[in-house]
């Protein structure tokens, strides 16, 4: 692989980031990496450089165009520019523009590790709301061995779940 | 809470090498980013937003069990030395040392556990211990995130996981590294190569102090790029399996400098320890590469063995900001080289001489 800058040399510096919207891998060879102060042990230059490029401060605010968060006003545009977000609501509000990003940077696109307690009380509670609907309608229709299935699970969920917050979530 | 000169009187927990496979993993850390669910990303928040989030984390953060004890302050209330120290011993990072009011780190008394509040997330907890021990790192941060989010509500999302500021960070917020001595590798012209391969399976190898075969004190952080679509465990176990290639590769590399090039191992020690032993200044960069090679050649048994633990203590201790906390003064860049060198000299002025080949050549006849 060569050095993205002097496109001459093998490059043995790598990382990741996104510029204007786009995933993009930053591969560089020692020297390039030397003249952009990577190799300075002691200064900030390595933070700089590395951020520096994803976090320009240098443009004016961009004229804000497109979708905005309604929570904190953060721009597509601005994501475009910086690939950070505003806030946790834009990843709702800019969902489209952070779905093409994810496929190109991680194993999946869907979390698959720790849930939070509260998190998944109320996933629990909703799934337990939802047996209890389908119970009461097995039993009206009469159809119980779906009824007596779904109290085994309802029986085998309910208490491993704090009780439902006051208002709905 | 502890002052900053009671902290720093003790060496950092990763600083000690008695963790599994210290001769070659210095140190296991553990990252997690966590953010408040309605509050804005650091780096967007007006400042009065991000004091607002300090003063929702930081009390909670502060009464965490780990912390009793703690040091914890506004990066604001450090003079610049102050952070360099702890951006040294790795304790907050470069990003957060530059940051302005509404950011502070906590830190635990043991230093193995330390808290970034409002660096480019609400949250950057991270758990460092000596050694390859990425397992026992996780369980003591998970145990931290736990209690965390007992109080303060996590921003979560049924798909996306762990909200963060860039989504290079989504879905577990978990980054697992080790610090890794990789001489046979960068020696034997090695180093690119696994670079390389680790990078193809969305792991990145850098420079601590530099990079690929300029790595200062041949010095490299292993990680892992990928945080979203895999459990936590996962990720872990997949980057284990890496190091413990990287280490297998490096041992071997080792011992082939060792048959192979002899001549030239020793010669490099030997240069070391005559320049560390007896120079009257020198510069960072020129003690990390010289105290590197006699980690090296300690660890081969060159050199008196038993002296890890004073090597891994100058690797920091030689670095610009721990040099001036120890003169209690700032220091021009000339009196830094040659405090370095006098601490130096100071340190191995005990360390015997490296172990010496009987001669191949016979000495001269006498006629
Ligand atoms: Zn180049
Ligand atoms: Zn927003």
């Amino acid at each position: 692989m060569l050095c993205d800058v002097c496109q001459t040399k093998e490059a043995n510096v790598f990382f990741t980031q996104i510029v204007n919207g786009q995933v993009q891998k930053v591969n560089l060879c020692e020297e390039c990496s030397k003249q952009k102060g990577v190799t300075d042990p002691t200064g900030f230059a390595l933070a700089e450089l590395l951020l520096g490029m994803g976090t320009t401060q240098e443009k004016p605010e961009a004229k804000v165009t497109g979708i905005l968060c309604p929570v904190c006003g953060f721009s597509q545009a601005e994501f475009k520019r910086v690939g950070r977000l505003g806030c946790p609501h834009c990843y709702e509000a800019l969902r489209s523009d952070v779905e093409t990003v994810l496929g190109n940077l991680h194993k999946g696109t869907r979390h698959t590790g720790k849930i939070p307690a509260r998190a998944a009380a109320s996933a629990a509670g909703n799934r337990l709301e939802a047996l209890r609907r389908d119970l009461a309608k097995a039993i009206d229709e009469e159809k119980f061995e779906d009824a007596v299935r779904l109290r085994d699970e309802i029986n085998a969920l309910a208490p491993t779940i704090a009780p439902p917050p006051s208002t709905a979530s | 809470m502890m002052r900053f000169s009671t902290l720093v009187r003790q060496p950092a927990a990763w600083m000690l090498p008695e963790g599994p496979h210290a001769d070659i993993v210095i140190s296991t850390r553990i990252r997690l980013a966590r953010n408040l669910a309605s509050r804005p990303f650091p780096g967007w928040a007006k400042k009065e937003e991000r004091l607002a989030s300090l003063a929702e984390l930081q009390p909670g953060v502060e009464a965490l069990p780990d912390m009793a004890d703690g040091f914890s302050a506004d990066l604001t209330k450090l003079d610049p030395l102050q952070k360099q120290v702890l951006v040294e011993r790795h304790l907050i990072s470069r990003e957060q040392a530059a940051k302005g009011p509404g950011s502070a780190a906590v830190i635990n008394r043991a230093q193995n556990l330390s808290i970034m509040i409002n660096e480019e997330d609400h949250l950057r907890m991270q758990a460092i211990l000596p050694g390859l021990d990425l397992t026992r790192a996780y369980g003591m941060l998970d145990a931290v995130d736990t209690q965390l989010e007992s109080t303060l509500p996590f921003a979560y999302h049924n798909e996306f996981g762990y909200l963060t500021a860039c989504p290079t960070n989504l879905g577990t917020g978990l980054r697992a590294s080790t610090m890794m001595h990789l001489p046979g590798l960068v020696l034997s012209e090695q180093i690119n190569q696994v670079i390389h391969s680790a990078n193809r399976i969305g792991l990145a190898v850098r420079g601590i102090y530099g990079e690929g075969t300029e790595a200062l004190a041949h010095l490299f952080q292993v990680s892992n790029q990928n945080t979203l679509g895999e459990r936590e465990r996962e990720i872990i176990s997949r980057l284990e399996k890496v190091i413990e290639q990287i280490i297998q590769r490096e041992h071997d590399a080792r011992q082939k400098l060792l048959q192979t090039n002899p001549t030239k191992l020793r010669d490099h020690l030997g240069r070391a320890y005559g320049v560390l032993r007896h120079a009257h200044t020198i510069e960072t960069k020129e003690a990390l590469n010289f105290l590197s090679m006699l980690r090296l050649g300690q660890d081969l048994s060159l050199l008196n063995p038993g002296n890890r633990l004073l090597i891994d203590h100058l690797l920091v201790e030689i670095q610009p900001a721990h040099l001036q906390l120890a003169a209690k003064k700032k220091l021009s860049a000339e009196e830094r080289d040659a405090l370095r060198a006098e601490l130096l000299r100071l340190h191995l002025r005990n360390l015997p001489e490296p172990e010496t080949t009987p001669p191949t050549t016979p000495p001269p006849s006498q006629e």
